[in-house]
């Protein structure tokens, strides 16, 4: 409630207008996904906007001990704050599984209307999210997945893969407009074994060889300022001429920019991911090699309580027809560059 | 109070009861006031744990007076306990015998790794149950190998399986979360048994037996002599390496069954878990008024240990309070304990002289 009101509901306007459905708190009229149904159903976007039945919502998250996290939750409790009708008990995990157990059971047993989990691992949280739908409590799985639809009701994430495509059709062109013929591209991925980074680079390389380019030197750091400093040292030295560079996690990019700094080098582009206030400032003053960032938002977070605080007034979403609130709602991965950074600060994070 | 005082916690308590008059000889040692009635001194160390523990009941009543104390939160609250209450049920038993053991979590994740294979897996549920057993006590008997035959510090021996055992569970599972699809195993282990969920009588049942052995068996005594003075010991008879191995065995041993637990409550297995275990076991172990230095301590310390901070973490979770300040109250809360109990120990000396 502390928050200016025209600030939250902007940070929401983001989240909800990157699912295509960019009304649900604005009294607004556009119908863009709704748009071939003749009429419009009963439950409009004004609706949603208006207090309604009040709602209970739990919230459980990791430890924030990485900066995406940290805004997953500031996101979250902040997106809850500016809901009259919503009261947020929010748990803040470690990263023990068995400790998050306990705190989502603790979250049914106090009778929650609706819960926001992001599991620290999806598929030691299934049978507690399980245990939560069956106990009549709706589940919004946040980001990391449940083994099974049984345990939420709806899903809402990011979209790996797409980040990758996106970041690597942003470098394909603006290495055509630039006209380097053969371009060095590089890539700083992120915890290698971890399924996100394959789809990451999975979707980096397939757009670039869409566009007859390949990935060059490649390394992974592991999400931290120090590892990222440390991989893209050795990156550089090895590569004694870069195009293009794409680091996947803005958190570990502060060390790939130092590194980058520190080697003296600016002779290439370099792209983000996730989309860090610092990136976007960097991307803003144009200061720096890093040209632009490819969005995994934590305004997930907030869209996430707005969902839940519909599910648990028994509203849809505003722009489509469809009574319910969707089960399943990916992100888009938009890609910030000097023209639209003023259009994301609001959901950079730090 | 009086049943608590029969908790042999230190040597003194020991000789008394110690029907052996080889084993009484090693535990009068000269240093230590075994003649004064050191059940006095238990009691008062137990009642202050104790008191604690209600006290932070209370906060947690006072603060959500509907649930904190109603059946299912004491249920959510046990269950959390479950695994690392084992835990430091074999890390009593080795700061008892005057060691260390950093490798728990490890030992755990290793254990909750092994057991979820595809490969155990296909053998149900008794395969699982044993291969965690297996590995969790052949894990401890080679930390308990290198301490007491190959003479590495009990400190670097556990640092290395700290990190192997981790790394070895991270390449048997590739860093992915193993799911538990036999069946047989989830039903047992996430079921009931007279209505209190399988993981509360596991708890129970290691606690109620590492009791007995500590308080009732030589083994139990020649681990309080061992740890007390490991020379006089020997010069008395016990084999000190063999019973040193022997207890890191059976710290090795509870890794396995908190491994059992982990993976019931997750269902699943991952190189990640146990996390931390050791320091929230060692927490435990010295609230609950065991010497780190050895020859003193006691399980029912541990439990009530294990409780306190169980009952922290339930308090902050129900009052939507962060992780960062939980953390703070912890390392407040175990600084507290041991200096509460330290003075009063000290306040006893002070008034017999």
């Amino acid at each position: 409630m502390s928050i200016d009101p025209s600030l939250a509901r902007r940070r929401f306007l983001f989240g909800a207008g990157a699912l295509g459905a960019s009304a649900v708190l604005v009294g607004c009229t556009s119908n863009e996904s709704g748009a071939d149904q003749p009429q419009q159903v009963a439950q409009g976007g004004g609706d949603n906007a208006a207090k309604g039945k009040q709602v209970t919502i739990g919230f459980s998250a990791p430890a924030a001990d990485h900066g995406w996290i940290a805004a997953i939750t500031k996101n979250a409790q902040a997106q809850a704050e500016a809901f009259e009708d919503v009261t947020f008990k929010a748990t803040e995990g470690t990263n023990d599984v068995n400790q998050q157990i306990s705190q989502v059971e603790t979250l049914i047993n106090e009778k929650v209307d609706v819960l926001v989990i992001l599991p620290h691992d999806g598929k030691a949280l299934t049978a507690t999210g399980q245990a939560a739908m069956d106990a009549g409590i709706p589940v919004i799985n946040l980001d990391r997945i449940f083994d099974t639809p049984l345990a939420y009701r709806t899903w809402i994430g990011g979209d790996n893969y797409r980040m990758g495509v996106n970041a690597g059709n942003y470098i394909a062109e603006q290495m055509k407009a630039k006209g380097v013929s053969n371009p060095v591209i590089g890539e700083v991925a992120g915890i290698d074994s971890l399924p996100l980074t394959q789809e990451r680079s999975k979707g980096f390389k397939d757009a670039l060889a869409k566009a007859g380019l390949q990935v060059g030197p490649r390394v992974s750091a592991s999400f931290t300022v120090e590892t990222g400093e440390q991989v893209t040292t050795n990156l550089l030295q090895g590569a004694s001429k870069l195009d293009a560079l794409w680091n996947h996690d803005d958190d570990q990019g502060v060390g790939v920019l130092a590194a980058i700094t520190a080697a003296n080098r600016s002779e290439f582009i370099m792209v983000g991911g996730a989309g860090s206030k610092a990136a976007m400032d960097h991307i803003k003053a144009d200061n720096t090699v890093l040209k632009a960032t490819v969005l995994y938002n934590p305004s997930m977070a907030s869209s996430a309580v707005s969902l839940a605080r519909l599910l648990g007034q028994a509203k849809g979403m505003g722009d489509l027809a469809e009574h319910e609130i969707p089960s399943s709602i990916t992100t888009y991965s938009a890609v910030v560059t000097k023209e639209n950074v003023d259009d994301y600060l609001d959901v950079g994070f730090s | 109070m009086s049943g608590l005082a029969n908790e042999p916690s230190t040597r003194g308590d020991v000789s008394e009861k110690s029907p052996s008059t080889v084993e009484e000889s090693v535990q009068t040692g000269p240093t230590k006031g075994v003649r004064t009635p050191s059940g006095l001194r238990l009691d008062i160390r137990l009642t202050i744990l104790i008191g604690v523990l209600a006290a932070l009941c209370a906060v947690g009543y006072i603060l959500s007076p509907e649930t904190f104390l109603g059946e299912s939160n004491i249920s959510i609250m046990l269950r959390l306990a479950a695994a690392i209450g084992v835990v430091s049920v074999g890390m009593t038993f080795v700061i008892i015998s005057g060691g260390i053991d950093l490798s728990v979590g490890s030992m755990v994740a290793l254990a909750s790794v092994w057991m979820t294979t595809l490969a155990t897996q296909e053998y149900g549920l008794f395969v699982m149950v044993i291969c965690a057993l297996a590995v969790g006590l052949g894990a401890g008997l080679i930390n308990g190998v290198l301490i007491s035959y190959g003479k590495v510090v009990p400190f670097i021996a556990t640092l290395a399986m700290y990190a192997s055992a981790r790394g070895l569970a991270e390449r048997l599972s590739g860093r992915q979360t193993q799911t538990v699809s036999e069946q047989g195993f989830l039903e047992f282990f996430r079921g009931d048994v007279l209505g209190i969920p399988v993981l509360i009588w596991m708890l129970a049942l290691v606690f109620a037996v590492g009791w007995v052995v500590l308080n009732r068996t030589t083994f139990g005594r020649r681990t309080f002599a061992v740890g007390g003075n490991a020379e006089a010991a020997r010069l008395a008879g016990i084999n000190v390496r063999l019973h040193t191995a022997l207890v890191y065995g059976i710290a090795g041993l509870c890794c396995g069954i908190a491994a059992i637990m982990v993976v019931a409550r997750t269902t699943s297995g991952s190189s990640t878990n146990g996390m931390f275990y050791e320091l929230d076991a060692i927490a435990a172990v010295v609230i609950g008024g065991t010497l780190l230095s050895g020859g003193r301590g006691t399980l029912i310390g541990t439990l009530i240990g294990v409780l306190i901070f169980t009952v922290v973490n339930s308090i902050f979770t129900q009052n939507n309070l962060d992780t960062a300040t939980q953390n703070i109250a912890k390392g407040v809360i175990i600084v507290a304990a041991v200096l509460l109990q330290t003075a009063s120990a000290r306040t006893r000396k002070t008034a017999k002289t």
